[in-house]
């Protein structure tokens, strides 16, 4: 790893003997996950196991006016039919809101829809039976009689005096309203040279883990405990949250996470479907196993994007960006999802909008409506490859405007490398970024002046490439100014317990979870540097609230910047009480010694004194012939919350190169880009794989993903034929580099990394695909996604 | 309800399902191999590929009655001690994430590389190109790809 040049000289904490930081360390689990030995929920049987289906509203609203399971009740192999107002007696609604979003509302929402269903594929009612099969096709048999409401589906109507409200009670459709103003945008807009303005569409899409939501709950009433294998990023927060709705305590609930097969977001929400398996599971004194299948995952795991922002800018002839300003609207489905809210992207929106600019004037809105759709909740990047693609997209359009290049308005605007800690227009505190070093470093990465060249040469033969830039600042390492202090019981500090065995080797238990981020190589490194053994000598536990201190989970780009750091912490406090030890069994000064390698050695010289092991064996075996009165303590437990700033804020470019074949529409990738700045890189590999992975869901959401409803609430494309996702033919080559500026608030230094990618490729495509397209005067892009039709409309071709 | 007689991973296999159950749910309920995964139970996803005499096939849309006879491999028989050469390039390449499409993509590819030794970087995607990795491990798995093909 290059250390930055602005680290302090010297030795930092970080510079251990044998250090692990900074190494592509192998993920612990990768010889499983190729031999087909994954534990995946999916995977999971018990003894006595039933399987649960879910009978699924075919209407976006509809009243219930009866239930009529009789026939389904007699089919072979089921266990039992429950309806949503049977299920509310064991398990209790829950309302998403948060009160820092202020006026913020939500209606109850049950396991199992009660009395009415809000939208296509809200379960309304549940059968149990020895197989999915049987549990399928008993639904089939069950009879009801919907009065079909009128159903709410256009975000731009729904708050019209003549929309119907879908919760009466709350008065009207408007979820949450943001407005925020910086500065005078008025008199900015009004001093500015050039205005540009556009309205930008960001279609509905969803994460389509390939492994499906699943969950396998088991109520043992001989113990009054619960047990729920669950494929979710956050267990601490489902395992209080199974307590509370069913009336228990949390001690009486364990959730346990394995391999999870992919999560992006869409599985640290609370969901009706799973709630109402736990709750099953209560009632029928059994194990229950829920496993989405795809047509309910596109109809029931949370939807994301779909806003409409109608976004400005002003900007002088020198270049100078003199103000933004933007509206965004947004239908969330009609339930704000529990816990999290569904107001939080719209919010982040208003928040990101002209992150990376020193742009003092700024005037947002942001409004989030209740419809008859499915649920829509944070999902990878939340709200940032909306804001980028806006604040991005008007800054290229400004350029055209004036007539200057977009790598040059954009270094005479974002702020510079020297002027931090700052804040900017919308009350973001930056610790310290690096948009400046980082645009430099991908400009030469490009080889931007020779890019132009090749593309104004075939430009003159027929041929339209394209060249687009995002800058990007990103949110990571949340503290509780996220969750907690709009009161969700939703950890923001984690912690690490680093237990030494016998034999000298050392387990780390950690609140953070694995989903495939890699979280758990990078708490194996951090362990083995600051405790000081081979990796090959740590062993880490994650997802088991049984055995792992109270945390959050792996959610917003946290696991490394928190876990990591709760581990790195760990890992001295336990060096410091064995060498302790081992002082006492040497007859030496603690502060004298250190462990390196899994040895004990005089810190000065390196000499090696007594190894691991035997230090182990002689206190858990021997400790008669330890000095009277002394205890060994092996096990050390540390927590970690980030205190300096209310979000370690990441930031970097991306660019990407197309080309358009203005005959068929279709756009073909040739090369993507991406410098950005998570601080300490802990891992290189996995690092970069984050940004290689994320970029290639933000190209999803900019050319293929789009939830295609109809104005009834009916979603038409929800199978892989018609829901188009990335695969290997599509995707370019995508190269990635990095600028290292530690946040100081932790001894790693490390910031969040998982979502960078998502946060600024549909940006940088749409710029791209805008710059392919300028000679030929067609409409700028800005509807995602841009599919051929799309593109050839922009060209008046259809 | 029939009996299926097939060999999986080398081994005989007597099965009784219906005619239409698809080899899929045979492989991981009545066989217990869950290293073979469900997607989307449509055939679009990937997930699920087996070898079916030796042919790379979507297990979800394979029924029973298509495999009396046939030798079956699953991730699980691909080799006995992750010897494959591309297993063993799945770990030098550190391929997976979350590692659920992982079974199949190695299914696909090495349906591949029994037929095309030395396949180019365009026969790779282009084979590889019904496979969703929603990790985004694409260049990972081509890279994995190329250096089975070479190392063997």
């Amino acid at each position: 790893m290059k250390i930055a040049d602005d680290q302090p000289s010297g030795l930092s904490a970080l510079d251990r003997p044998n250090s692990y930081i900074g190494r592509s360390v192998p993920r612990p689990n990768l010889a499983r996950l190729v031999q087909g030995r994954g534990q995946y929920v999916s995977d999971v049987t018990l003894p006595r196991m039933v399987h649960v289906a879910f009978l699924r509203s075919p209407h976006a609203h509809a009243r219930i006016k009866s239930i009529d399971t009789a026939a389904a009740k007699k089919a072979p192999g089921v266990v039992a039919v429950v309806t949503g107002a049977e299920l509310a007696k064991v398990m209790t609604p829950w309302v998403g809101v948060l009160t820092h979003l202020k006026g913020l509302k939500s209606a109850p929402q049950y396991a199992i829809a009660v009395e009415r269903a809000c939208w296509q594929g809200e379960a309304v009612c549940a059968v149990v039976a020895q197989s999915r099969a049987q549990a399928e096709d008993a639904c089939a048999l069950i009879a009801i009689d919907y009065d079909v409401l009128p159903a709410v589906t256009n975000p731009e109507t729904a708050l019209d005096k003549t929309t119907p409200v879908i919760h009466p009670e709350l008065g009207d459709n408007l979820t949450f309203e943001r407005a925020h103003t910086a500065g005078d945008p008025d008199k900015a807009f009004a001093e500015a040279d050039a205005i540009a303005e556009a309205t930008f569409m960001f279609g509905r899409h969803t994460g389509v883990t390939n492994e499906a939501r699943a969950i396998v709950a088991d109520w043992n009433p001989g113990d009054q405990r619960l047990t729920v294998y669950q494929g979710t990023q956050a267990p601490h927060m489902t395992q209080d949250i199974f307590a509370r709705h069913l009336n228990l305590q949390a001690h009486q609930v364990r959730v346990l996470t394995k391999d999870v097969g992919g999560s992006f977001g869409i599985k640290v929400h609370i969901y009706a479907d799973e709630m109402a398996t736990v709750a099953l599971s209560k009632l029928l004194r059994r194990p229950v196993k829920f496993v989405a299948d795809r047509l309910e995952s596109f109809v029931s795991d949370i939807h994301a994007r779909d806003h409409r922002v109608t976004g400005r800018i002003g900007v002088k002839k020198d270049g100078t960006i003199t103000a933004f300003e933007i509206d965004d609207l947004t239908g969330i489905g009609p339930y704000s999802v529990y816990p999290r809210t569904s107001g939080i992207e719209a919010n982040q929106v208003v928040s990101l909008v002209g992150g990376p600019y020193t742009c003092p004037n700024y005037r947002a809105r942001a409004r989030v409506v209740f419809q008859n759709k499915n649920v829509m909740c944070q999902y990878r990047a939340v709200g940032h490859p909306i804001a980028v693609a806006v604040t991005e997209g008007l800054v290229e359009l400004a350029a055209a405007k004036i007539g200057m290049d977009p790598a040059e308005l954009r270094r005479r605007n974002l702020f510079a490398d020297d002027a931090y800690p700052a804040t900017n227009a919308a009350g973001l505190k930056f610790e310290r970024l690096s948009h400046h070093a980082s645009l430099d470093k991908i400009l030469a990465m490009m080889d931007y002046p020779a890019l132009r060249a090749e593309q104004a040469e075939l430009r003159r033969r027929g041929i339209y490439r394209g060249i687009g830039f995002a800058s990007f600042i990103e949110v990571t390492n949340p503290s509780a100014a996220f969750y907690g202090v709009g009161g969700a019981r939703i950890s923001s500090q984690d912690g690490a317990t680093l237990k030494l065995d016998a034999t000298g080797a050392v387990s780390v238990h950690s609140g953070v979870t694995e989903q495939g981020q890699g979280a758990e190589a990078v708490l194996a490194q951090v362990v083995a540097t600051s405790f000081g053994v081979p990796i090959e000598r740590v062993r880490v536990v994650t997802g088991d609230t049984d055995n792992t201190p109270i945390g959050g989970g792996t959610w917003a780009s946290r696991a490394a910047g928190i876990g990591g750091e709760a581990a790195w912490q760990a890992g001295k406090a336990l060096r410091a009480n064995v060498l302790v030890a081992a002082a006492s069994i040497l007859q030496a000064d603690p502060q004298a010694l250190d462990i390196r390698a899994g040895v004990v050695v005089d810190a000065d010289t390196g000499r090696e004194r007594i190894p691991l092991e035997e230090v182990a064996r002689i206190v858990y075996f021997r400790p008669d012939t330890l000095p009277p009165g002394f205890q060994a303590e092996f096990i050390a437990t540390r927590h970690y919350v980030p205190q300096g700033w209310p979000f370690a804020f990441t930031n970097g470019v991306q660019a990407s190169y197309l080309e358009v074949d203005i005959r068929t529409g279709q756009v073909k990738l040739l090369k993507h880009w991406c410098v950005e700045d998570c601080g300490t890189v802990i891992n290189p590999q996995l690092v970069d794989e984050q940004i290689r992975g994320g970029i290639v869901q933000g190209i999803g959401g900019a050319l293929y993903e789009h939830c295609l409803y109809d104005e009834t609430g009916q979603l038409l494309n929800a199978n892989l034929m018609d829901y188009l996702v990335p695969m290997a033919g599509e995707m370019p080559d995508i190269e990635v580099a990095h600028v290292v500026t530690p946040t100081a608030d932790s001894e790693l230094g490390a910031k969040g990394a998982g979502e960078a990618g998502t946060a600024g490729a549909p940006g940088s495509v749409m710029n791209a695909l805008n710059d392919a397209l300028h000679p030929l005067d067609a409409a700028p892009l800005v509807e995602m996604p841009f599919t051929p039709e799309r593109v050839l409309k922009a060209l008046g071709k259809i | 309800m029939t009996t299926f007689a097939f060999t999986v991973n080398g081994k005989p296999a007597n099965v009784e399902a219906d005619a239409d159950t698809p080899l899929l749910w045979v492989i991981r309920e009545h066989l217990k191999l869950t290293g073979t995964k469900f997607g989307c139970g449509a055939g679009l996803c990937g997930a699920c590929t087996v070898h079916v005499d030796g042919k790379a096939v979507r297990s979800c849309q394979t029924q029973m009655s298509e495999v009396t006879g046939k030798k079956i491999t699953t991730i699980e028989g691909l080799s006995h001690n992750s010897s494959h050469p591309l297993q063993k390039a799945w770990v030098a390449e550190q391929v997976p994430q979350c590692g659920y499409c992982q079974s199949g993509q190695i299914m696909q590819a090495a349906s591949l590389l029994a037929k095309t030794k030395s396949p180019t970087r365009e026969q790779i995607v282009e084979h590889m190109n019904g496979n969703i990795c929603r990790c985004g491990t694409y260049p990972r798995i081509v890279r994995a790809i190329e250096r089975a093909s070479k190392e063997g």
